[in-house]
Protein backbone atom coordinates (compact mmCIF):
# COMPACT_ATOMS: atom_id res chain seq x y z
CA UNK A 1 0.00 0.00 0.00
CA UNK A 2 3.01 2.31 -0.67
CA UNK A 3 1.20 4.66 -3.11
CA UNK A 4 -1.22 5.69 -0.03
CA UNK A 5 1.66 6.93 1.74
CA UNK A 6 2.06 8.78 -1.30
CA UNK A 7 -1.23 10.70 -0.91
CA UNK A 8 -0.32 11.09 2.63
CA UNK A 9 2.62 13.70 2.16
CA UNK A 10 -0.09 15.38 -0.50
CA UNK A 11 -2.43 15.70 2.50
CA UNK A 12 0.28 16.46 5.38
CA UNK A 13 1.18 19.60 3.02
CA UNK A 14 -2.23 20.80 2.18
CA UNK A 15 -2.35 23.24 4.70
CA UNK A 16 1.27 24.30 4.95
CA UNK A 17 0.42 27.50 2.35
CA UNK A 18 2.24 28.39 -0.62
CA UNK A 19 6.28 28.37 -0.57
CA UNK A 20 6.38 30.67 -3.85
CA UNK A 21 7.89 34.21 -3.79
CA UNK A 22 6.23 36.16 -5.98
CA UNK A 23 9.23 37.37 -7.18
CA UNK A 24 8.42 39.96 -10.22
CA UNK A 25 11.57 41.96 -11.03
CA UNK A 26 9.40 45.09 -9.65
CA UNK A 27 7.84 44.79 -13.50
CA UNK A 28 4.12 43.64 -12.38
CA UNK A 29 1.89 43.77 -14.97
CA UNK A 30 -2.06 44.63 -15.03
CA UNK A 31 -4.21 42.21 -13.90
CA UNK A 32 -1.23 40.49 -12.10
CA UNK A 33 -0.89 40.35 -7.93
CA UNK A 34 -0.05 43.09 -6.22
CA UNK A 35 3.04 44.87 -6.20
CA UNK A 36 3.50 44.19 -2.18
CA UNK A 37 4.13 40.46 -2.94
CA UNK A 38 6.69 41.14 -5.20
CA UNK A 39 9.66 39.90 -3.12
CA UNK A 40 12.80 38.79 -2.79
CA UNK A 41 13.75 35.73 -1.07
CA UNK A 42 16.65 37.02 1.72
CA UNK A 43 20.16 36.47 0.33
CA UNK A 44 22.59 34.10 2.42
CA UNK A 45 25.09 36.48 4.81
CA UNK A 46 27.70 36.04 2.77
CA UNK A 47 26.19 36.34 -0.89
CA UNK A 48 28.26 37.76 -3.48
CA UNK A 49 26.42 40.70 -5.61
CA UNK A 50 27.72 43.40 -8.06
CA UNK A 51 29.96 45.50 -6.72
CA UNK A 52 31.04 49.16 -5.65
CA UNK A 53 33.87 51.20 -5.76
CA UNK A 54 34.17 53.09 -2.26
CA UNK A 55 34.71 56.24 -0.62
CA UNK A 56 36.49 57.93 2.47
CA UNK A 57 34.34 59.51 4.52
CA UNK A 58 35.58 62.99 3.29
CA UNK A 59 34.74 61.66 -0.65
CA UNK A 60 38.25 60.87 -1.58
CA UNK A 61 38.24 57.34 -3.46
CA UNK A 62 39.81 54.21 -1.73
CA UNK A 63 41.13 53.15 -5.35
CA UNK A 64 44.96 53.36 -5.74
CA UNK A 65 44.83 52.01 -9.31
CA UNK A 66 47.31 48.84 -8.29
CA UNK A 67 45.73 46.68 -10.77
CA UNK A 68 45.95 43.90 -8.45
CA UNK A 69 42.40 42.93 -8.58
CA UNK A 70 42.79 42.58 -12.08
CA UNK A 71 45.33 40.62 -11.49
CA UNK A 72 43.90 38.17 -9.43
CA UNK A 73 40.36 38.29 -11.81
CA UNK A 74 40.24 34.77 -13.06
CA UNK A 75 37.73 35.50 -15.49
CA UNK A 76 39.98 38.50 -16.40
CA UNK A 77 36.83 40.64 -16.11
CA UNK A 78 38.42 43.67 -14.63
CA UNK A 79 40.31 46.68 -16.63
CA UNK A 80 41.65 49.20 -14.29
CA UNK A 81 44.34 51.38 -15.02
CA UNK A 82 46.20 53.93 -12.63
CA UNK A 83 47.17 57.64 -13.31
CA UNK A 84 49.30 59.99 -10.87
CA UNK A 85 47.24 62.28 -8.86
CA UNK A 86 47.06 65.44 -9.63
CA UNK A 87 48.20 67.77 -7.16
CA UNK A 88 46.02 70.27 -7.29
CA UNK A 89 42.83 67.95 -7.17
CA UNK A 90 43.77 64.77 -5.81
CA UNK A 91 41.16 62.04 -6.32
CA UNK A 92 42.73 59.58 -3.67
CA UNK A 93 44.69 60.15 -0.65
CA UNK A 94 47.93 58.05 -1.94
CA UNK A 95 50.16 58.83 -4.46
CA UNK A 96 48.27 57.00 -7.51
CA UNK A 97 44.49 57.08 -8.22
CA UNK A 98 42.55 54.23 -10.50
CA UNK A 99 41.42 56.49 -13.55
CA UNK A 100 39.79 53.52 -15.43
CA UNK A 101 37.77 51.14 -13.70
CA UNK A 102 35.84 48.86 -15.73
CA UNK A 103 34.28 45.31 -14.83
CA UNK A 104 32.77 43.75 -17.21
CA UNK A 105 29.23 41.76 -15.86
CA UNK A 106 29.24 39.44 -18.67
CA UNK A 107 32.65 37.69 -17.25
CA UNK A 108 32.15 37.96 -14.03
CA UNK A 109 32.14 35.04 -11.99
CA UNK A 110 31.34 37.07 -8.28
CA UNK A 111 34.10 34.98 -6.59
CA UNK A 112 35.05 37.75 -4.71
CA UNK A 113 38.90 37.52 -5.10
CA UNK A 114 39.13 40.99 -6.23
CA UNK A 115 37.57 42.56 -2.78
CA UNK A 116 40.19 40.03 -1.11
CA UNK A 117 43.19 41.53 -3.19
CA UNK A 118 41.97 44.65 -2.63
CA UNK A 119 44.80 46.86 0.17
CA UNK A 120 42.75 49.48 0.59
CA UNK A 121 39.02 47.57 0.39
CA UNK A 122 38.36 50.16 -2.45
CA UNK A 123 36.41 47.32 -3.71
CA UNK A 124 33.88 45.80 -2.45
CA UNK A 125 30.29 43.73 -3.00
CA UNK A 126 27.27 44.32 -2.05
CA UNK A 127 24.14 41.55 -2.29
CA UNK A 128 22.29 42.62 -5.38
CA UNK A 129 21.63 39.83 -7.85
CA UNK A 130 19.12 40.93 -9.80
CA UNK A 131 19.86 42.56 -12.81
CA UNK A 132 20.17 41.92 -16.67
CA UNK A 133 20.74 43.71 -19.97
CA UNK A 134 19.59 44.39 -23.33
CA UNK A 135 22.69 44.29 -24.64
CA UNK A 136 26.64 44.06 -24.18
CA UNK A 137 27.21 47.62 -23.50
CA UNK A 138 25.00 47.91 -20.24
CA UNK A 139 27.25 45.11 -19.13
CA UNK A 140 30.27 46.82 -18.69
CA UNK A 141 30.21 49.28 -15.52
CA UNK A 142 32.63 51.84 -16.06
CA UNK A 143 34.09 53.82 -12.92
CA UNK A 144 31.13 56.51 -12.93
CA UNK A 145 28.77 53.65 -12.10
CA UNK A 146 30.33 51.52 -9.80
CA UNK A 147 31.41 54.91 -7.44
CA UNK A 148 29.12 55.10 -4.49
CA UNK A 149 27.73 58.27 -4.50
CA UNK A 150 27.95 61.40 -2.41
CA UNK A 151 26.10 59.84 0.32
CA UNK A 152 28.11 56.88 0.19
CA UNK A 153 25.71 54.48 -1.36
CA UNK A 154 25.72 52.27 -4.38
CA UNK A 155 23.84 53.66 -7.78
CA UNK A 156 21.40 52.19 -8.41
CA UNK A 157 21.08 51.55 -12.12
CA UNK A 158 17.66 51.26 -14.28
CA UNK A 159 18.40 47.31 -15.10
CA UNK A 160 18.62 46.50 -11.88
CA UNK A 161 16.01 45.54 -9.49
CA UNK A 162 17.24 47.57 -5.98
CA UNK A 163 14.22 47.44 -3.02
CA UNK A 164 14.72 50.02 -0.09
CA UNK A 165 17.64 48.96 2.34
CA UNK A 166 19.32 46.56 0.17
CA UNK A 167 22.05 49.19 -0.35
CA UNK A 168 22.47 48.18 3.33
CA UNK A 169 24.10 45.03 3.11
CA UNK A 170 27.61 44.12 1.57
CA UNK A 171 29.05 40.55 1.95
CA UNK A 172 31.70 39.06 4.46
CA UNK A 173 34.67 37.76 2.76
CA UNK A 174 38.24 35.59 3.79
CA UNK A 175 40.78 38.12 4.28
CA UNK A 176 43.80 36.72 1.66
CA UNK A 177 46.63 38.76 4.90
CA UNK A 178 46.16 39.20 8.49
CA UNK A 179 44.59 42.53 9.24
CA UNK A 180 46.89 44.63 11.19
CA UNK A 181 49.42 42.06 10.40
CA UNK A 182 49.10 39.56 12.88
CA UNK A 183 49.66 36.45 12.01
CA UNK A 184 47.16 34.71 14.74
CA UNK A 185 44.10 36.03 12.30
CA UNK A 186 46.10 34.75 9.09
CA UNK A 187 43.19 32.88 6.85
CA UNK A 188 40.65 33.63 9.51
CA UNK A 189 37.36 34.39 8.25
CA UNK A 190 37.54 38.13 9.57
CA UNK A 191 34.18 40.44 8.50
CA UNK A 192 35.52 43.06 6.98
CA UNK A 193 32.08 44.85 5.82
CA UNK A 194 33.29 48.19 4.57
CA UNK A 195 30.31 49.28 2.09
CA UNK A 196 30.44 53.24 0.78
CA UNK A 197 31.29 55.04 3.92
CA UNK A 198 32.59 53.19 6.76
CA UNK A 199 31.56 49.89 7.69
CA UNK A 200 28.61 48.08 8.36
CA UNK A 201 27.90 45.73 11.10
CA UNK A 202 28.26 42.35 10.50
CA UNK A 203 25.07 40.31 9.78
CA UNK A 204 24.29 36.39 11.03
CA UNK A 205 27.04 34.33 10.65
CA UNK A 206 29.55 36.92 8.86
CA UNK A 207 31.74 37.23 12.11
CA UNK A 208 33.49 34.40 12.83
CA UNK A 209 33.27 34.90 15.87
CA UNK A 210 28.93 35.97 16.25
CA UNK A 211 29.19 38.37 19.16
CA UNK A 212 25.13 38.48 19.11
CA UNK A 213 22.63 36.33 16.66
CA UNK A 214 20.97 38.53 14.84
CA UNK A 215 17.19 37.41 14.62
CA UNK A 216 16.87 38.81 11.47
CA UNK A 217 19.19 39.23 9.08
CA UNK A 218 17.20 40.90 6.47
CA UNK A 219 14.76 42.83 9.01
CA UNK A 220 14.48 46.85 8.39
CA UNK A 221 16.42 47.34 11.55
CA UNK A 222 19.77 48.13 9.45
CA UNK A 223 19.85 51.63 9.62
CA UNK A 224 22.77 52.10 11.47
CA UNK A 225 24.19 53.68 7.86
CA UNK A 226 27.51 54.57 8.04
CA UNK A 227 28.26 53.60 11.54
CA UNK A 228 31.65 52.11 13.44
CA UNK A 229 33.98 54.58 11.98
CA UNK B 1 -3.97 46.63 -50.37
CA UNK B 2 -4.62 43.29 -51.46
CA UNK B 3 -2.21 42.93 -54.62
CA UNK B 4 0.45 44.13 -51.62
CA UNK B 5 -1.08 41.19 -49.46
CA UNK B 6 -0.37 38.62 -52.04
CA UNK B 7 3.05 39.76 -53.35
CA UNK B 8 4.49 40.99 -49.42
CA UNK B 9 2.23 38.64 -47.37
CA UNK B 10 1.73 39.62 -44.38
CA UNK B 11 4.46 42.39 -44.16
CA UNK B 12 2.47 44.33 -46.77
CA UNK B 13 -0.41 45.19 -43.97
CA UNK B 14 0.16 48.82 -42.37
CA UNK B 15 -0.65 50.27 -39.06
CA UNK B 16 -4.48 51.42 -38.61
CA UNK B 17 -6.58 51.26 -35.44
CA UNK B 18 -7.31 47.69 -35.84
CA UNK B 19 -3.98 46.70 -35.99
CA UNK B 20 -2.74 48.63 -33.66
CA UNK B 21 -4.94 46.69 -31.42
CA UNK B 22 -4.16 43.44 -32.52
CA UNK B 23 -0.60 43.97 -31.78
CA UNK B 24 -1.22 44.80 -28.31
CA UNK B 25 -3.43 41.57 -28.13
CA UNK B 26 -0.91 39.70 -30.21
CA UNK B 27 1.71 40.68 -27.62
CA UNK B 28 -0.10 40.40 -24.44
CA UNK B 29 -0.37 36.94 -24.93
CA UNK B 30 2.98 36.25 -26.75
CA UNK B 31 4.23 37.45 -23.41
CA UNK B 32 2.08 35.55 -21.44
CA UNK B 33 2.85 32.30 -23.01
CA UNK B 34 6.20 32.16 -24.12
CA UNK B 35 7.58 28.42 -24.29
CA UNK B 36 11.28 28.24 -23.30
CA UNK B 37 13.03 25.45 -25.13
CA UNK B 38 15.35 23.13 -23.00
CA UNK B 39 19.11 24.43 -23.61
CA UNK B 40 20.54 23.40 -19.93
CA UNK B 41 24.20 23.04 -20.75
CA UNK B 42 25.78 23.09 -17.97
CA UNK B 43 25.66 24.21 -14.26
CA UNK B 44 22.95 26.97 -14.96
CA UNK B 45 20.51 24.34 -16.34
CA UNK B 46 20.23 23.36 -12.33
CA UNK B 47 19.50 27.23 -11.41
CA UNK B 48 17.06 27.49 -14.52
CA UNK B 49 15.12 24.23 -13.28
CA UNK B 50 14.97 25.78 -9.66
CA UNK B 51 13.04 28.50 -11.39
CA UNK B 52 10.92 26.07 -13.04
CA UNK B 53 10.24 24.72 -9.24
CA UNK B 54 7.75 25.79 -6.69
CA UNK B 55 9.44 28.30 -4.83
CA UNK B 56 9.98 30.90 -8.30
CA UNK B 57 7.07 28.70 -9.99
CA UNK B 58 8.13 29.96 -13.81
CA UNK B 59 4.00 28.79 -14.04
CA UNK B 60 2.73 31.71 -12.99
CA UNK B 61 4.46 33.62 -15.95
CA UNK B 62 3.30 30.71 -18.15
CA UNK B 63 6.23 29.55 -18.98
CA UNK B 64 6.71 26.16 -17.25
CA UNK B 65 6.70 23.81 -20.00
CA UNK B 66 9.83 23.48 -21.14
CA UNK B 67 10.16 22.02 -24.41
CA UNK B 68 11.78 19.12 -26.02
CA UNK B 69 10.38 20.22 -29.25
CA UNK B 70 11.98 23.51 -30.94
CA UNK B 71 9.10 23.35 -33.09
CA UNK B 72 6.68 24.27 -30.00
CA UNK B 73 9.33 26.49 -28.09
CA UNK B 74 9.31 30.15 -28.38
CA UNK B 75 12.05 31.62 -25.94
CA UNK B 76 16.15 29.73 -26.02
CA UNK B 77 17.24 29.87 -22.64
CA UNK B 78 21.13 29.10 -23.18
CA UNK B 79 22.28 28.16 -19.90
CA UNK B 80 25.81 26.99 -19.76
CA UNK B 81 28.95 27.31 -21.60
CA UNK B 82 28.61 26.69 -25.43
CA UNK B 83 31.35 24.80 -26.84
CA UNK B 84 32.80 24.91 -30.35
CA UNK B 85 31.55 21.42 -31.37
CA UNK B 86 27.98 22.19 -29.58
CA UNK B 87 27.49 25.64 -31.41
CA UNK B 88 26.05 23.86 -34.50
CA UNK B 89 23.92 21.90 -32.64
CA UNK B 90 22.68 25.11 -31.05
CA UNK B 91 21.81 27.06 -34.20
CA UNK B 92 20.17 24.10 -35.68
CA UNK B 93 17.78 23.92 -32.65
CA UNK B 94 17.44 28.28 -32.71
CA UNK B 95 16.67 27.69 -36.77
CA UNK B 96 14.05 25.18 -36.35
CA UNK B 97 12.21 26.99 -33.72
CA UNK B 98 8.78 29.08 -35.00
CA UNK B 99 8.68 32.68 -35.59
CA UNK B 100 8.77 34.77 -33.33
CA UNK B 101 11.57 33.38 -31.23
CA UNK B 102 13.82 34.84 -28.76
CA UNK B 103 17.02 33.83 -26.99
CA UNK B 104 18.14 34.82 -23.21
CA UNK B 105 21.54 33.98 -22.54
CA UNK B 106 22.16 32.69 -19.28
CA UNK B 107 25.13 33.11 -17.30
CA UNK B 108 28.05 34.82 -18.05
CA UNK B 109 29.76 31.50 -20.04
CA UNK B 110 26.80 31.72 -22.62
CA UNK B 111 27.10 35.79 -22.55
CA UNK B 112 30.93 36.06 -22.71
CA UNK B 113 32.48 32.47 -22.49
CA UNK B 114 32.99 33.55 -18.55
CA UNK B 115 35.99 32.38 -17.22
CA UNK B 116 36.45 29.83 -20.19
CA UNK B 117 38.83 32.20 -22.29
CA UNK B 118 40.12 29.15 -24.36
CA UNK B 119 39.89 27.83 -28.00
CA UNK B 120 37.33 25.40 -26.83
CA UNK B 121 34.52 27.66 -25.57
CA UNK B 122 32.26 30.37 -27.99
CA UNK B 123 32.87 33.17 -26.21
CA UNK B 124 29.37 34.80 -26.49
CA UNK B 125 26.34 32.75 -27.81
CA UNK B 126 25.28 35.84 -29.64
CA UNK B 127 28.29 35.04 -32.19
CA UNK B 128 25.99 32.26 -33.37
CA UNK B 129 21.99 33.27 -32.57
CA UNK B 130 20.73 37.07 -31.70
CA UNK B 131 20.56 37.36 -28.10
CA UNK B 132 17.89 39.61 -26.59
CA UNK B 133 18.35 39.80 -22.87
CA UNK B 134 21.86 38.88 -21.06
CA UNK B 135 21.53 37.25 -17.33
CA UNK B 136 24.91 37.99 -16.02
CA UNK B 137 26.40 35.64 -12.64
CA UNK B 138 28.11 32.42 -12.46
CA UNK B 139 25.60 31.21 -12.53
CA UNK B 140 22.29 33.48 -12.26
CA UNK B 141 19.89 32.53 -9.38
CA UNK B 142 16.84 32.08 -9.87
CA UNK B 143 15.46 35.53 -9.45
CA UNK B 144 18.17 36.52 -12.07
CA UNK B 145 16.80 34.51 -14.34
CA UNK B 146 13.57 35.90 -13.35
CA UNK B 147 14.63 39.50 -13.77
CA UNK B 148 15.71 38.06 -17.29
CA UNK B 149 12.48 36.85 -18.08
CA UNK B 150 11.09 39.67 -16.91
CA UNK B 151 13.20 42.12 -18.98
CA UNK B 152 12.54 39.58 -22.28
CA UNK B 153 8.53 39.83 -21.56
CA UNK B 154 8.72 43.77 -21.27
CA UNK B 155 10.34 43.70 -24.52
CA UNK B 156 7.50 40.95 -26.30
CA UNK B 157 4.84 43.62 -25.30
CA UNK B 158 6.94 46.75 -26.61
CA UNK B 159 7.86 44.65 -29.82
CA UNK B 160 6.43 45.13 -33.09
CA UNK B 161 4.53 42.23 -34.61
CA UNK B 162 6.37 41.89 -38.11
CA UNK B 163 9.45 42.94 -37.35
CA UNK B 164 11.83 41.38 -35.38
CA UNK B 165 15.34 43.05 -34.14
CA UNK B 166 18.28 42.79 -35.85
CA UNK B 167 21.43 41.05 -34.24
CA UNK B 168 24.87 42.57 -33.39
CA UNK B 169 26.52 39.40 -33.55
CA UNK B 170 28.71 41.11 -30.01
CA UNK B 171 29.66 43.37 -33.29
CA UNK B 172 32.07 41.08 -34.41
CA UNK B 173 32.68 41.96 -38.33
CA UNK B 174 34.47 38.96 -40.35
CA UNK B 175 36.73 40.15 -43.61
CA UNK B 176 35.38 37.53 -46.19
CA UNK B 177 37.69 37.00 -48.74
CA UNK B 178 37.45 34.45 -51.54
CA UNK B 179 40.78 35.36 -53.66
CA UNK B 180 38.98 36.73 -56.80
CA UNK B 181 37.70 40.12 -56.32
CA UNK B 182 37.97 42.34 -53.05
CA UNK B 183 37.29 41.03 -49.44
CA UNK B 184 33.50 42.03 -48.25
CA UNK B 185 33.18 42.65 -44.53
CA UNK B 186 29.73 40.57 -43.37
CA UNK B 187 28.78 41.57 -39.93
CA UNK B 188 28.18 38.48 -37.85
CA UNK B 189 25.15 40.48 -36.79
CA UNK B 190 20.98 39.21 -38.66
CA UNK B 191 19.93 41.53 -41.14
Amino acid sequence: MGYLEGFGVTFRKWGEGVTTKQYRAGKAKDGEAPAETDQKRPKPPRAHGRHVLNRYEDGMEKCIGCELCAGVCPAKCIYVRGAENPPEDPKSPGERFGFIYEINYLRCIHCDLCVEACPTEAITETKLFEFSFTNRDDAIYTKDELLVGEDGRPQFLPWEDWRPGEDQFTSGWMRATAPGGRADYENRVAWSGELGYGVRAPEAGQAHEDPEPVEDSHGDDHDDHGGHH
Amino acid sequence: MLDNLQENGLGAIEHNFVTGKLEDLVNWSRARSSWPATFGLACCAIEMMATGGSHYDLARLGMEVFRASPRQADVMIVAGRVSQKMSPVLRQIYDQMMEPKWVISMGVCASSGGMFNNYAIVQGVDQIVPVDIYAPGCPPGPETLLHAIHTLHEKIESGELMNRKAGTGAGIVVEQRDGQGESHLISLGRK
